[in-house]
């Protein structure tokens, strides 16, 4: 019953409706045409951004070298460390996560101002420690809770462990996080941005610390949006740190430590042969277990302020002046100068003059009539200032520098300092005075300008023990002359030692004198004599002022040493070496404000040649030379 | 009373009811909502738990529903449409008075255990209600302002209702389809241009109304790089999992984007992007195509349809049918601001999924009864 209009009306729609089908099958083609465009024309580019969602690159921290002693025994070795480091871009709320993580284990505030400001200094993804050297027992409670834990990710690292603990403190050092500076200064390595790396700060550590660190590997792995690695793609394996041979000796290093006792003191053993250090300790000393883990305030305050400088390496930072250790020097330059001859003898009363000044000799009623090598046996001042004066100051100095004095030796480490050995040229470019009379009488007993640290006197003694020949200090044993070694000529046993041409009559007679310093009937060590037969001892006491003393003083009673505050007591020191026959060891000792150094240093240094001769450190070379 | 009110034609019976039944039709909606069991079977990493199988049994029931609504007799859908809009906008009223919060928005009411979204039902019986209105208009009538007026109401209303929600893209879906009605009844051209010539500037002017959140999410549509790791993100993403498919994708359960979480909502709003993804532009083209078969149905049935709200209710149900396709695809291409919209017969819900269904059967009823001539004043 359709009426036409509605046929009309049915018509109409037909024609609207073919319009609506065309709009929309235009608009259909409108996606078709944006898939296309998306899917085929753009595909490269949105696969590369899927891919650089979902893969991720990690690096893989390489296993640091070891650290070991000259028969192999650890003295820096790696530790597991179980630890929780948070990534920023997993979590909505660091706070939160942070307040749920400290519900489980005992976030310290201190460690949670650090995270925050962390995660606001570095990009989003790269993990942030929160805490390391968690026990088992919190490392499995946060694994448990991880689901609560968004951005939470537990990891065992490995940590580096001192087993000696203060005991090398010095010479190994520490390593600790990378710091803002060290990023700047140091050659850059993606490895320094890894969380929770640690770089030597200090010691051996830090100067080895490239060939210690290794290389970084990598690990390819794929992740899904919340970071939570879904496979590993591939992986590089890095190369884990080279190993580290020291010539230290553990038993001995162990020995002179403990005998050193509580004083502020150093000390050096050296082998006159190879320069090999076998021990050099400086007391007190710090565990550098505490710096690796973050060392707390208190106890780094307590470092600071002791006044016997634990942090600071005494045998290589310390400058004190030789006293007369320095004697053998003076008596080398003068008898090399042909100033005086072998039987030169100067009467001694207690003190000489030099114009108004009176110079004096540490023993008040004097000596008498010496000739060279008695006044080495009973460091008769005024004999030092005659030949002193003869010979002038710069010969002295000359011949001081070619034993190890006033430069730096370069051992291995950070913060060596160089001495001083005062010369005419120097006084008059430094001080910009003219050099005086009174200066080389001060020097000629070892005072005055002249300092030196404890590891160019013991390089000293070595240099005079082994017959004059340039020895060179060394703390790390070159790498193992293996037929692989890509260096075979580098053998360790092969020294060049040169010879410095010091007139070998001088050396011995300067040498006899150092014998009888010990051994003689008026040696002033002659209480610390060793004496095992054919281990015989020589060496040479010192005693360094700290302070001058006033002519006021001298004239009412000269307070002794240990009368005065133990800071202005006198530095005792001791040169010697042993056997003296068969010279192997030198060492030096220094301990500050002890007092006398025939009293105090002499016997330490008769312990340790005797320690060092009965170990034997070199018993694995003479074993390879027989 | 059927034939009372259907004229001269005999009741058709159950039998040659379902035996008229659009079983093409069936089968393209089968295999279409069979893409999407695949892609929540994918969602799940090749499970069909949690989602896949849910999603199976809620097309089961609707599929059901939808045969029902296929056989009832459309003279009765015309007689229903006024009375089933007011219950809608009745709903959509207590909405805004009792409607339960979710997503920042008021969209829910409960009616006793379910949950009913009573916009989603709007879009039905709006379009219902439009059809029936225009069945009884004269071609001269529908040229005529006056009687404009309540269809216009009747969009005002439900649109104004959703917008308060706030819901700005069911409420421009609500104007868009029952603006196809409009349509193809016939309204001149002129009006629709009048319309939009207006609605543009007041857009505008609306936009200053808006909610901070959809500022935004206009702003960010508008460049998402801008803004990658927030409310960009969403669109970013898609278009990573879009692009990376490249032509024949990455193969099932093995889009990266999707299954390492990048892509976000990828059972529902984003689940093409997961499927462009998985199966390259091959795949999407397939979907496409069966789409177009499903609106090609549509249309048919419309120009078969002997009476006039047949007509312009399959059309008007096919139109907003197109709308979802088109605004769902837009959207996770980047072409259009992010809306809510699902994907028709893939995305997994199940209000939307039944809404659909019943939007079909409403279809083939008016296949089913395609000869069934209804006077424009019978009624």
């Amino acid at each position: 019953m359709s009426t036409a209009r509605d046929k009309e009306k049915a018509r109409l729609f037909t024609r609207r409706s073919l319009i609506m089908a065309g709009g929309q099958a235009a608009l259909m083609s409108v996606l078709a045409g944006r898939l296309y465009y998306l899917q085929v024309l753009q595909s490269d580019e949105y696969t590369m951004m899927a891919n650089e969602n979902r893969m991720n690159m990690r690096l893989l921290a390489p296993l640091r070298g070891r650290i070991v002693d000259r028969f192999g025994q650890e003295v820096a070795s790696n530790r597991q460390n179980y630890r929780v480091v948070l990534i920023r871009e997993q979590t909505k709320s660091v706070e939160e996560t942070l307040d749920r993580l400290s519900d489980l284990v005992p976030v310290s505030n201190a460690d949670r101002a650090r995270v925050l400001k962390e995660t606001k200094r570095k990009r989003g993804f790269v993990p942030i420690p929160v805490m390391e050297n968690l026990s088992w027992d919190e490392f499995s409670r946060i694994n448990v809770n991880s689901p609560e834990l968004p951005g939470i990710q537990l990891d065992v690292g490995e940590t580096r462990h001192y087993p000696y603990k203060n005991l090398f403190a010095h010479i190994v050092g520490y390593v600790g996080s990378v710091s803002e500076r060290d990023l700047q200064n140091l050659e850059p390595d993606p490895l320094l941005e890894l969380p929770g790396f640690k770089i030597g700060k200090n010691g051996i550590e830090k100067y080895y610390d490239l060939s210690l660190r290794g290389t970084a590997g990598t690990s390819r792995v794929e992740a899904n949006a919340y970071g939570r690695v879904i496979r590993e793609l591939n992986r590089q394996e890095g190369s884990a740190g080279d190993d580290l041979e020291l010539t230290i000796d553990v038993e001995l290093q162990k020995y002179a430590v403990e005998r050193m006792g509580t004083e502020s003191a150093a000390a050096v053993i050296i082998d006159i042969h190879t320069g090999d250090v076998l021990s050099m300790v400086s007391v007190p000393s710090f565990d550098p277990n505490s710096f690796t883990t973050g060392i707390g305030i208190e106890e780094w305050k307590g470092l600071q302020s002791n006044p016997k400088h634990p942090l600071s390496n005494k045998a290589i930072a310390g400058q004190y002046p030789p006293g007369s250790t320095f004697k053998m020097i003076v008596a080398l330059a003068a008898l090399e100068a042909g100033v005086i001859s072998s039987d030169h003898k100067v009467f001694c009363n207690g003190s000489t003059k030099l114009g108004r000044h009176k110079f004096h000799c540490w023993k008040r009623g004097g000596h008498g009539k010496l000739n060279l090598r008695s006044a080495i046996e009973q460091s008769c001042d005024v004999y030092f200032y005659d030949i002193a004066k003869k010979v002038g100051v710069d010969k002295i100095a000359e011949m001081a520098n070619r034993f190890g004095l006033g430069n730096k030796l370069d051992l291995d480490l950070f913060g060596e300092k160089s001495g001083l050995i005062p010369s005419t040229e120097w006084k008059q470019a430094v001080r910009g005075e003219r050099w005086q009379g009174g200066d080389t009488f001060n020097v000629g007993i070892g005072q005055g300008y002249v300092l030196t640290t404890p590891l160019q006197l013991a390089v000293m003694t070595a240099r005079l023990a082994n017959g004059g020949k340039s020895v060179e200090p060394r703390l790390v044993k070159p790498r193992g002359s293996t037929d692989t070694d890509e260096n075979p000529d580098e053998d360790r046993s092969e020294i060049k030692n040169e010879d410095m041409g010091v007139s070998k009559a001088a050396l011995r007679m300067v040498l006899g004198g150092m014998f009888d310093v010990v051994n003689g009937t008026k040696g002033t060590a002659r209480a610390s004599k060793i004496k095992t037969e054919g281990w015989e001892m020589a060496g040479k006491s010192g005693t360094a002022q700290v302070r001058r003393i006033s002519k006021k003083e001298r004239l009412s009673r000269v307070l002794k040493s240990n009368e005065r505050p133990w800071e202005y007591r006198d530095h005792a020191l001791f040169v010697a070496y042993a056997p003296f026959n068969n010279p192997r060891y030198a060492v030096s000792v220094i301990v500050e404000h002890g007092g006398s150094g025939s009293k105090v240093a002499a016997p330490i240094a008769r312990d340790l040649l005797e320690e060092v001769l009965r170990l034997d450190p070199a018993r694995e070379k003479e074993a390879d030379d027989a | 009373m059927l034939r009372e009110i259907g004229g001269p034609d005999k009741p058709i019976s159950l039998s040659r009811k379902i035996w008229d039944l659009n079983w093409g039709l069936i089968l393209l909606i089968c295999a279409t909502a069979s893409v999407g069991f695949l892609m929540l079977y994918s969602a799940a990493n090749g499970n069909l738990e949690p989602w896949a199988s849910r999603q199976m049994i809620r097309f089961g029931a609707g599929l059901c529903i939808m045969i029902v609504v296929a056989i009832t007799d459309i003279r009765i859908w015309l007689r229903l449409s006024y009375p089933l809009y007011a219950i809608a906008l009745l709903m959509l009223g207590a909405v805004e008075v009792m409607g339960v919060i979710g997503m920042g928005a008021r969209r829910w009411v409960e009616i006793g255990p379910i949950q009913v979204q009573p916009s989603e039902i709007m879009k039905i019986t709006l379009v219902m209600a439009v059809a029936r209105y225009f069945h009884g208009v004269s071609l001269e009538d529908v040229r005529r302002i006056r009687w404009l007026l309540p269809p216009l109401v009747m969009v005002a209303l439900p649109a104004a209702l959703v917008l308060r929600q706030p819901d700005l893209g069911t409420a421009l879906l609500l104007v868009a389809g029952a603006g196809i009605v409009f349509f193809v009844a016939g309204v001149q051209w002129w009006k629709f241009a009048l319309i939009i010539g207006t609605a543009i500037p007041s857009g505008f002017f609306a936009y200053q109304f808006l909610h901070e959140y959809q500022k935004k999410r206009i702003l960010i549509f508008l460049n998402p790089e801008s803004d990658p790791l927030g409310a960009g993100y969403h669109i970013m993403q898609s278009k990573i999992a879009l692009g990376s498919g490249g032509i024949f994708g990455k193969g099932f359960v093995q889009g990266t984007q999707s299954h390492l979480n990048y892509l976000p909502e990828m059972r529902t709003d984003f689940i093409f992007s997961m499927l462009a993804e998985e199966f390259g532009m091959m795949g999407g083209l397939i979907l496409f195509a069966l789409y177009i078969l499903l609106m090609a149905y549509g249309y048919a049935i419309a120009f078969r349809s002997q009476n006039h709200f047949g007509r312009l209710l399959a059309l008007g149900l096919t139109g907003v049918f197109f709308l979802y396709i088109f605004i769902n695809i837009a959207m996770v291409m980047g072409l259009v601001p992010v809306v809510g919209v699902p994907l028709p017969l893939i995305s997994y819900g199940g209000t939307s999924m039944l809404t659909l269904l019943i939007s079909f059967g409403l279809i083939m009823s008016v296949y089913v009864h395609r000869d069934i001539e209804m006077q424009r004043k019978q009624y």
